[in-house]
């Protein structure tokens, strides 16, 4: 006796969260059947290991059914096919969508193309997350990459608007977006340490400032692009370290006003040219492509890497950036003081956020 | 010309991509009724056209109105080639013909097309202006009112009920027209969808006149049915009860406006006498069967054993003067009727008077191809020969009427079986004619009839009993006989006492047979049949008994044919009632007493079956009260006595083979074992396993004994198809894969609806069919209840239990005490003698019992979600308003199985996409909810080498709008009452 055909329909689609995660973990149904086995389902319900397996199907093949739904969100809340409660749709949605840390710090920051789909293998083997659900995480970034594209407006509200996910999980794709868009590189062996949380930190931070959209929401482009004007202009700050008086006296008023409050004053002292010479010309350098993808490398190279070698404090380094960023505005001779602030501030945000271990 | 059809399209979202180039459709839109056909403008590359096309007008008879469905197809258009089509909507108008229900028909419809499924949504606006016609020779019924429902709908009151109305439309099937070789599988399927379409606004219009000739205005418990009888044609035949309904919220009855008024029918010689109307079409009510080669009759009547010649049941002396009065009056009311049969379960309070116990009759008959469309007298006659059995049956179990009536066929090749099966009953007059003297009847029954037994007291003669039965006194009133044992095809009563807890319980049986063409196959069929029918009632019998229940609802016995075996599956639902004994338990003898072994292992089978008795006992809360024989003042019961099949062979002149199926004894009911067949059955008793705790499943409407639904419910369709190894079948093995598939089947529900703890599977309705050689298919559609855990115990003390408590003062001490202890652990714990559960149901007024309950916390009911239950109500919520019937009919077929997920995925899309298509038309109808839905046929075929699959699924249900009581008390809680009140408080603060 064998089973041909085996089927449960409800009117209300029966939506089982366990089995959903499996499924969305990339599991076949006989993985899938024989992990239920294992969390003890079997004794607490009776149920036969065959039941299991009838029900198990039956699941995929409703998500299955519901992937082509999922890959455009709107279209679940309206179609007709599967009557499901909005609150089970949100669920839905939110876990089709969520992704793993372990995996998207693997592909932030690189071009969402065929090719680096290739490389899934690897990062399936790596991770240890199976290559289905790999395949998945990548297909939902590069969908939503393709969708916001080329739209107008707050990059969040466009993925929001979109995919219909929540707050969170919006600003999260936005930042994947953004890293794809810009291609930061994040995979270098000094950024290991870094966790996806940080880089989506940073991410905020300069879509709120760094783009077009940050100075004037009207324009035509959007929270993708950097600001080429800016960048441009940042060109501009130069002068803070060519300039010798000019940086002589930034240093004096950067010390004057840390004496006594730094306990790594001495070390500050000694590195100071060093450290403002390495972020001014960050900020100079990011004309060019290459070097804005390398924006973080050099963030960490240049100073996360020097204060933590003399083991700065935290509140150390917050001291420091505050009074390095606010000092600049008692320099007579330097004339970009928005320009700076528009750099620092950024800057300072992403510099307190990378500083740890 | 009487109405105006107007149809506006207004637009579409979520087209499939056409044009592969653009990835693009240009689409647009034709309207077509009858022979006329409307075009929208193309609406140029989208997948979401608003067309907002003009009013397109239609003008046409209201025979045309009723008979044909709207078609509206959304094609691509396509300048240099042919246009392609995206897909088809019908709409049947039928709703907007009547004045109570819709008005307008306007929402978003699938786009369905049988190749591909659904493919993007249409909007659509239809209206119908009617203009009154009082043309009596007319053909249309515009204005009768349809309902599935199997009783008087909520929001009506039952003026008079007719009776009987019946009617088949027979046609080719264009599947198997010669054209079908030349043309595409879809326009195949477009021309099937479409002609059983018009056949069943055919047959609903022709049924709807003849309840105007019997001057009702509705038909409920309306069921129609498609006999694909491949070769020979396509039937499509319906039956139902006539009646009179009047809107409970308009206190007078008023016939439809496009109505002719009773008067004029009165009037009309024509309709007189109304005994000619029932059957007005075809005159002649015996035709010759001139079609069919096969004259063997062949019938079963379960579980009566007919004594010919004799009379019709007069009244014992018992009966009193009233109960003949009762019965004259019936008598003459009926006596009128062709076939006093009612298709209805449940029954306005005071309806039924006495049940007799199940009738039914097979016929198995040879088809041939339908020569002439326009005389489906051949069919006609099968079904009047089986009706005229049905009512011999009745007439010999003292009974005028049958009720809970249905008719099913099984066809294999060119055999069918033709069924028929009903509960034989007494019914009071008072609704069967004008309610001249309704008032003052209705004052005597309720001082003379003890309502709550009164259904399971006989209607037939003590002395001259039908069949050999075990009769005491009835142990509610002590004063009419009551039979062991009661069978019936009806719900519960809503008045009848139950004991605990009923349950689901199912018989099942596979007979092979060899392969053998025509009449051969016939006759081999009709032998084996009165075995089955044998076979299942003594599984069903055991069951019962092992169980320790005395009475069955809701039996449907299914026999399904195949090439080479036979099904049957029984399935009812087992109760207790207070007002049968006590059944015996089961006793097991041995053939060969000599052999100690042999003893020791009949000895341990007996334990265990005692053992199993005693846990069902305690598994289903059954505790009758205890009392002594001589209180009773019952005759002493004969001494044990072993049960045989008695088999009459009566020649008369049709061949009417009877059986005795009445197992005599009533404390013991002894099983032999005198070979391994027997003994495979005892296993099989007891391998069957209850269901889980905190499930229980019924096939009636409402589960005996839990009263405290909440509004959470999940209507579902579960399809299964195995296929057998067919290596050296045996009876026994096929038996077991039988039993299996339907045991897992119920295994994975229960798996699957877990967290719907603690639950109810109602209206369990398993369909069995054998599409092959070597496949089984069941279908099970049912709907899961959750029901209050904490509650569920609670007692409702209707007027009749409050006089019960009065008769023994100390009932009151006693009832206490087990609430406290079972409300907050559901262990069952033995009850006292008092607790006996009154099933309570809703008045037609008052919906009373929804009250005691507290408002569900998740009363949020989100837009656009549409209900869909097999029972008549929605827990928890008051229908306010019946929309019309929905009757749907589809086809889907692919050639690319493999790629649409095999047999499984196809399936499941195409349920998932049926589901999708009725919701979407009920809420166009504007209702909220499915009442009475029935997936009446689901036949799938497959093809893997071909990769190929076809499926045709008919549903049926009838559109309403409901309103949550929770938000009904919360408008009016001008005059609630203390229950009310409290739960609507709680209600708010748990929000």
């Amino acid at each position: 006796m064998t089973s041909e055909l085996d089927i449960f329909v409800g009117n209300t689609t029966l939506i089982d969260e366990d089995v959903y995660r499996l499924w969305l973990d990339g599991y076949s149904v006989t993985d899938a059947v024989a992990l239920r086995v294992r969390s003890g389902i079997l004794e607490q319900t009776g149920a036969t290991a065959a039941v299991l397996q009838s029900d198990t199907m039956d699941h995929y093949r409703t998500f299955h059914m519901l992937e082509r739904l999922l890959h455009a969100p709107p279209k679940l809340l309206h179609q007709l096919i599967f009557q499901i409660p909005p609150s089970r749709q949100a669920l839905l949605i939110e876990r089709y969508y969520a992704f793993d840390e372990a995996f998207v710090r693997e592909v932030l920051g690189k071009k969402l193309s065929k090719g680096t789909k290739k490389d899934l293998d690897d990062i399936s083997t790596k991770t240890g997350i199976t290559l289905k659900s790999c395949r998945r995480q990548f297909d939902n970034f590069k969908r939503v990459f393709k969708v916001v594209e080329e739209m107008r407006g707050s990059l969040v509200d466009n993925i929001q608007q979109h995919f219909l996910l929540s707050d969170r999980l919006a600003r999260d794709y936005a930042a994947i977006v953004f890293f794809a868009n810009n291609r930061f590189e994040t995979g270098k062996k000094k950024l290991q340490y870094l966790s996806f949380g940080d880089f989506a930190f940073c991410a905020e931070l300069m879509i709120q400032n760094w783009t077009l959209g940050a100075v004037d929401s009207q324009m035509d482009d959007m929270d993708m692009d950097l600001d080429k004007e800016f960048l441009q202009d940042l060109k501009e700050l130069k002068v803070l370290v060519a300039d010798k008086d000019l940086l002589d006296l930034h240093k004096s008023l950067v010390c004057t006003a840390l004496r006594g409050k730094l306990g790594v004053f001495s070390e500050m002292e000694a590195n100071f040219k060093n450290l403002s010479r390495g972020l001014v010309n960050v900020a100079a350098k990011l004309t060019h492509n290459k070097d804005v993808r390398d924006l973080f490398v050099d963030l960490v190279e240049k100073f996360v890497e020097p204060c933590r070698s003399d083991h700065w404090p935290l509140s150390d380094v917050r001291f420091f950036l505050n009074q390095y960023s606010a000092s600049v505005h008692s320099l007579d001779g330097f004339r970009h003081q928005t320009l700076w602030d528009r750099y620092m501030g950024t800057l300072r945000g992403c510099l307190l956020r990378l500083y740890h271990d | 010309m009487p109405g105006k059809l107007k149809v506006k399209i207004v637009a579409g979202r979520h087209l499939p991509v056409m044009d592969r180039a653009s990835d693009l459709t240009d689409a647009f839109v034709e309207v077509k009724f009858g022979n006329t056909t409307f075009k929208t403008d193309v609406y140029l590359k989208s997948l979401n056209p608003q067309w907002n096309s003009e009013w397109f007008k239609f003008e046409v008879d209201d025979e045309d109105l009723q008979d044909e469905p709207l078609q509206i197809t959304v094609l691509d258009h396509d300048t240099y080639s042919a246009n392609d089509a995206i897909g088809k909507v019908y709409i049947d108008i039928d709703p907007l013909l009547y004045s109570e229900a819709a008005t307008v028909i306007s929402g978003w419809f699938p786009i369905y097309d049988t190749i591909h499924g659904i493919r993007g949504e249409i909007n659509v606006v239809v209206k119908v202006d009617l203009f009154n016609d009082l043309n009596r020779f007319r053909q249309s019924s515009c204005g009768v009112k349809f309902f599935c429902t199997t009783s008087i709908p909520k929001c009506y009151r039952a003026v008079i009920i007719h009776g009987f109305v019946e009617e088949l439309v027979v046609n080719e099937d264009p599947e198997y027209q010669w054209i079908d070789r030349i043309r595409t599988p879809r326009a195949s399927n477009e021309a099937r969808q479409r002609l059983i379409s018009l056949m069943s606004g055919e047959l609903q219009r022709k049924i709807g006149l003849k309840v105007l000739e019997m001057r009702g205005n509705a038909v409920v418990g309306y069921l129609q049915c498609f006999d694909l009888e491949g070769e020979s044609g396509l039937v499509v035949r319906a039956i139902g009860t006539a009646c009179t309904l009047d809107k409970l919220s308009s206190p007078a009855a008023f016939l439809p406006a496009c109505n002719s008024p009773s008067k004029e029918m009165k009037e009309s010689p024509l309709v007189h006498p109304p005994s000619h109307g029932c059957r007005s079409t075809h005159n002649s009510p015996i035709h010759t069967a001139t079609g069919s080669r096969l004259t063997q009759n062949f019938s079963v009547s379960v579980p009566t054993l007919i004594y010919t010649g004799m009379g019709s049941g007069s009244a014992g002396k018992e009966g009193g003067p009233f109960k003949a009065l009762l019965r004259q009056q019936t008598q003459s009311a009926l006596e009128q009727r062709e076939f006093p049969f009612f298709t209805l379960t449940a029954f306005p309070p005071g309806f039924l008077v006495h049940v007799g116990g199940v009738v039914s009759a097979r016929s198995v008959k040879l088809l041939d191809r339908i020569h002439n469309p326009d005389e489906p007298e051949t069919r006609d006659a099968w079904w009047a020969e089986i009706r005229q059995e049905i009512k011999s049956h009745a007439k010999a179990l003292g009974c005028h009427a049958v009720v809970g009536y249905s008719e099913s066929t099984s066809i294999c090749e060119e055999v069918c079986i033709l069924s028929a099966s009903g509960t034989a009953a007494v019914l009071n007059p008072r609704f069967l004619q004008d309610g001249t003297v309704e008032g003052c009847l209705e004052q005597r029954l309720e001082e003379n009839l003890p309502t709550r037994c009164g259904f399971c007291h006989i209607p037939y003669d003590e002395l001259n009993m039908p069949f050999p039965a075990h009769l005491t006194y009835c142990y509610n009133c002590r004063k009419q006989k009551v039979p062991d044992v009661l069978f019936t095809t009806i719900d519960l009563p809503t008045d009848a006492t139950v004991i605990g807890k009923g349950c689901l319980i199912q018989a099942r049986l596979c007979r092979l047979k060899k392969k053998a063409q025509a009449e051969a196959n016939a006759t081999a069929i009709s032998n084996l049949l009165p075995f089955m029918e044998y076979e299942v009632h003594t599984q069903l019998m055991n069951k019962l008994k092992l169980k320790g229940m005395n009475a069955l609802f809701g039996l449907r016995i299914q026999i399904t044919v195949g090439e080479n075996m036979l099904m049957g599956l029984a399935s009812a639902t087992g109760v207790y009632l207070a007002a049968l004994p006590t059944p015996g338990g089961i006793q097991i003898a041995g053939k060969t007493p000599n052999d100690g072994s042999y003893e020791q292992h009949i000895s341990h089978m007996q334990k265990k079956i005692n053992d199993t008795i005693a846990k069902n006992k305690e598994l289903y809360e059954i505790s009758p009260p205890e009392i002594s024989e001589e209180i009773i003042g019952s005759p002493i019961p004969e001494p044990r006595q072993r049960s045989r099949l008695l088999r009459s062979q009566s020649e008369s002149s049709d061949e009417v083979t009877e059986l005795d199926l009445s197992h005599g004894k009533k404390d013991a009911f002894v099983l032999e074992i005198d070979d391994t067949d027997a003994m495979e059955d005892v296993h099989s008793l007891l391998t069957d396993v209850p269901p889980p705790s905190g499930f229980y499943s019924c096939n009636t409407e409402i589960m005996p004994g839990i009263n405290n639904w909440t509004s959470e419910i999940q209507m579902f369709t579960s399809v299964r198809v195995i296929r057998l190894s067919s290596l050296n079948l045996t009876n026994q093995a096929l038996n077991k894969n039988f039993n299996d598939l339907c045991e897992n089947l119920l295994k994975s529900l229960y798996f699957k609806l877990r967290s719907m703890i603690p639950c109810c599977l109602c209206h369990v309705n398993f369909t069995v069919s054998l599409p092959e050689d070597e496949l089984i298919q069941v279908t099970v559609t049912a709907v899961a209840i959750t029901f209050d855990k904490n509650q569920a115990l609670q007692t409702t003390k209707t007027h009749v239990e409050k006089s019960l408590q009065r008769a023994s003062t100390d009932n009151e001490e006693l009832l206490q005490f087990p609430l406290e202890l079972c409300s907050d652990s559901l262990s069952s714990h033995p009850l006292p003698p008092a607790k006996a559960v009154t099933v309570e149901k809703a008045s037609p007024v008052g919906d009373g019992n929804f009250r005691n309950r507290s408002a569900p916390p998740c009363a949020n009911s989100t837009v656009g979600v549409v209900k869909m239950t097999p029972l008549s109500f929605i827990p928890g919520a008051k229908i306010t308003k019946y929309l019309g019937i929905i009757n749907m009919f589809f086809i889907r077929e692919t050639t690319s199985l493999r790629e649409e997920g095999g047999v499984s995925g196809f399936l499941h899309a195409f349920i998932a996409e049926v589901f999708a298509m009725v919701r979407a038309h009920v809420a166009a109808l504007g209702g909220n909810a499915v009442v009475s839905y029935i997936m009446k046929q689901c036949v799938f075929m497959e093809n893997p080498n071909k990769n190929q699959a076809q499926c045709l699924i008919n549903v049926s249900g009838d559109a309403v709008v409901f309103v949550r009581e929770s938000d009904l008390e919360v408008v009016s809680t001008q005059q609630p009452t203390a229950n009310c009140q409290s739960s609507c408080t709680e209600g708010e603060v748990t929000t």
